[in-house]
């Protein structure tokens, strides 16, 4: 089994790219934590995935990935659409149904969507999106684009059969596609050991489809980096897919309407200790970035959330001739003559 | 014109297509090297080659999903369900991923692909293998429906459904499979969502689909011939979108209006017909909607058993002399 070690200096990552690393990590933060609190203001409806904890994963594969790459992840999309630069109003103006956002009010929270951007979507059935992201994966391999499909899936999605028929079809057809498994230890509302046969749910099922075990820090964006460089690269060239288990925690329940009552004492506090963000900035300080240079990338992060906010708080409700809109490539609703 | 079986229409329809458009690929299970398990597939392989022409393994959501997302990318895929009963298999892809993602991304994605698939019964393969479940996908917004009934109009429509911007299911009757008929020389394209008027009399429309299509003729001669009821018939050919004109118009001009379908009772797509109909030319109507369907049951295999669950020529020769005299 190949486990990777965080770099305590790491000098193979530049200082560019981890400044940005640093900058997206935050963004995902506070955009997330402003969703939160919009929640609570009644603002944004219907149910909510948050990712906080689990934005090193994201971040580190925005970073990565060819602007011409595609993400397709899960209903917790919120992370993984604005690593891809989607614009941040445009998220949460769909969050909270506005016409701003990036489905105009018609798919909310977990249907997250910006082609423009390579965000394929957000998948809310369990296991869908991974046959789709092979599928496109097959797409640039006919077509010879050295375009790379990365998919995002949580922990529980390796127990549904869509998991295990994509893994094999991908490996079989040699089809450039990342598969990232955020292991944050909960499928929803229940512990993973207890429902699953083997300690690590992704790494440990590799070997079935002829695929290395891989299992990375996913709270390390310099480790999360390193796997998405390699094993993008090595897809791009026609090497095939990779699984990629990335250890993670998610701060919050499942869900909006989950407490996380089920956790035991202590767990959320040791993983705190292992946040993603403190992580990476203590590592920035020790490089040598100035105390200063860190506290703009932090205030320039807070006004870019403000600015959404405000932005998307502008925005009108969707019009009502949305509804029959956009069914059929003709724009319309029309099922008959 | 050229004489094919329903069968080689559909490896001609797939063909012709793929030799006028480099996007258009091919999967599913035996597809390939096989020719497809009802042989509807034969030569494609040797005239494309493997890039474009796949074996799947026994996957389909894998084949489901992987045709959404090469079509959401750029290729236009056709995808093969061996049987339409295996749908259920799949039916996340079809029904929560493919036909809503471009309402749900308000038009960012596009999935111009087809699925086609063995459906119906008629060949004693009993009720997971027998089905005809063109109703299940009528019920689902964003999904085009087509059912064809002739080798012409299997070329025809798949033609049509590929070249179509949408996602479109091809429900071919495997029944039919060996059938022959003259299928036009050269480039055929067909048009989605239209009905034909196969026969025209005075006393009774008949609305059907696939199998029931020839039934329905059969029974019409018998009633003309021997009962003196003379009925139109209409293909419907489309049950998405849904040619409501020629079902309208027909049905008016008869006053008496008849669906023969494959479908089981409940909530077949004769149930929506005869609602349009009750709807939308009532005061036209002579008498109630005639709807002749399959008993609501599972599909039996043996002989006896099968031909006395789907309307026959006699039950709907039978059916309409009770019902329309």
């Amino acid at each position: 089994m190949k486990r990777k070690k965080a770099a305590a200096g790491g000098e193979d990552i530049g200082r560019e790219t981890r400044l940005e690393l640093y900058r997206l990590q935050l963004e995902l933060r506070y955009c997330e934590k402003r969703a939160y609190d919009l929640f609570l203001q009644n603002l944004v409806k219907g149910t909510s995935h948050l990712s906080l904890g689990q934005e090193a994963i994201a971040a580190a594969f925005g970073v990565a990935m060819r602007s011409d790459d595609w993400t397709f992840c899960t209903y917790r999309g919120h992370a993984h659409t604005l690593a891809r630069g989607a614009s941040m109003a445009g998220v949460l103006g769909e969050l909270m149904g506005r016409q701003c956002g990036l489905l105009g009010g018609k798919g909310g929270s977990m249907h997250l969507t910006d082609v423009s951007k390579g965000a394929m979507g957000s998948y809310a059935i369990i296991g869908a999106h991974l046959p789709v992201a092979a599928g496109a994966a097959w797409s640039a391999q006919y077509r010879g684009t050295e375009q790379v499909a990365v998919c995002f899936f949580g922990d529980g999605t390796t127990n549904i059969g869509a998991f295990h028929e994509a893994l094999n079809f991908a490996a079989v057809w040699k089809l450039p596609v990342v598969y990232v498994c955020e292991n944050n230890l909960y499928m929803e509302y229940t512990a993973i050991h207890t429902v699953t046969a083997v300690d690590h749910p992704a790494a440990d099922r590799a070997a079935a489809y002829g695929l290395e075990s891989v299992i990375v820090d996913g709270n390390d964006a310099d480790e999360v980096y390193r796997a998405a460089v390699q094993y993008m690269d090595r897809a791009r060239k026609g090497g095939g897919p990779a699984l990629i288990e990335a250890k993670t925690y998610r701060h919050s329940g499942h869900s909006r309407a989950d407490p996380a009552k089920y956790r035991p004492e202590g767990e959320l506090e040791k993983w705190l200790e292992h946040d993603p963000i403190k992580l990476y900035r203590e590592r920035l300080a020790k490089l040598g970035v100035a105390e200063a240079t860190l506290k703009d990338i932090e205030t320039d992060a807070m006004r870019k959330v403000d600015e959404a906010t405000a932005a998307a708080k502008a925005s009108p409700v969707p019009a009502l001739d949305g509804i029959e809109r956009n069914v059929w490539a003709d724009g319309g609703a029309a099922w008959r003559n | 014109m050229a004489e094919l079986t329903y069968r080689d229409a559909v490896a001609a329809g797939i063909a012709q297509e793929m030799a006028r458009d480099e996007r258009v690929v091919f999967l599913g299970e035996d597809v390939a090297s096989a020719g497809g398990v009802f042989k509807a597939t034969v030569g494609l392989l040797e005239k494309f080659g493997p890039k474009r022409v796949r074996d799947c393994p026994i996957s389909e959501q894998a084949i489901i999903g992987a045709a959404m997302g090469a079509a959401m990318t750029g290729l236009r895929p056709i995808a093969e369900i061996m049987f339409s009963d295996f749908l259920a298999v799949c039916w996340d892809m079809v029904a929560n991923e493919i036909a809503k993602t471009r309402y749900m991304t308000n038009g960012q994605i596009a999935l111009p692909l087809v699925i086609r698939t063995a459906n119906g019964a008629g060949s004693r393969f009993g009720a997971q293998h027998s089905q005809a479940v063109e109703n299940w996908a009528m019920a689902v917004p964003g999904l085009k429906v087509v059912a064809p009934a002739t080798p012409a109009d299997v070329k025809g429509l798949i033609a049509a459904a590929v070249r179509d911007p949408d996602p479109v299911i091809v429900f071919e009757q495997k029944s039919l499979y060996s059938t022959k008929g003259e299928v036009p020389d050269g480039e055929h394209v067909d048009q989605l969502g239209k009905a034909k008027v196969l026969r025209s009399g005075k006393d009774c429309t008949v609305v059907a689909l696939a199998l029931m299509v020839h039934r329905a003729l059969e029974a019409a001669e018998i009633l003309e011939k021997e009962h003196g009821i003379a009925c139109t018939v209409v293909d419907l050919r489309s049950l998405v979108p849904l040619d409501t004109q020629t079902l309208l118009a027909e049905t008016a001009k008869t006053g008496r209006l008849v669906t023969i379908e494959e479908n089981p009772r409940l909530c077949g797509w004769g149930a929506e017909i005869a609602s349009i109909v009750a709807d939308e030319c009532f005061w036209d109507l002579d008498g109630p909607v005639v709807r002749i369907t399959t008993p609501h049951v599972p599909l039996p295999s043996a002989d006896q058993l099968e031909d006395n669950t789907l309307p026959s020529v006699a039950r709907i020769v039978r059916e309409i002399r009770e019902k329309i005299d």
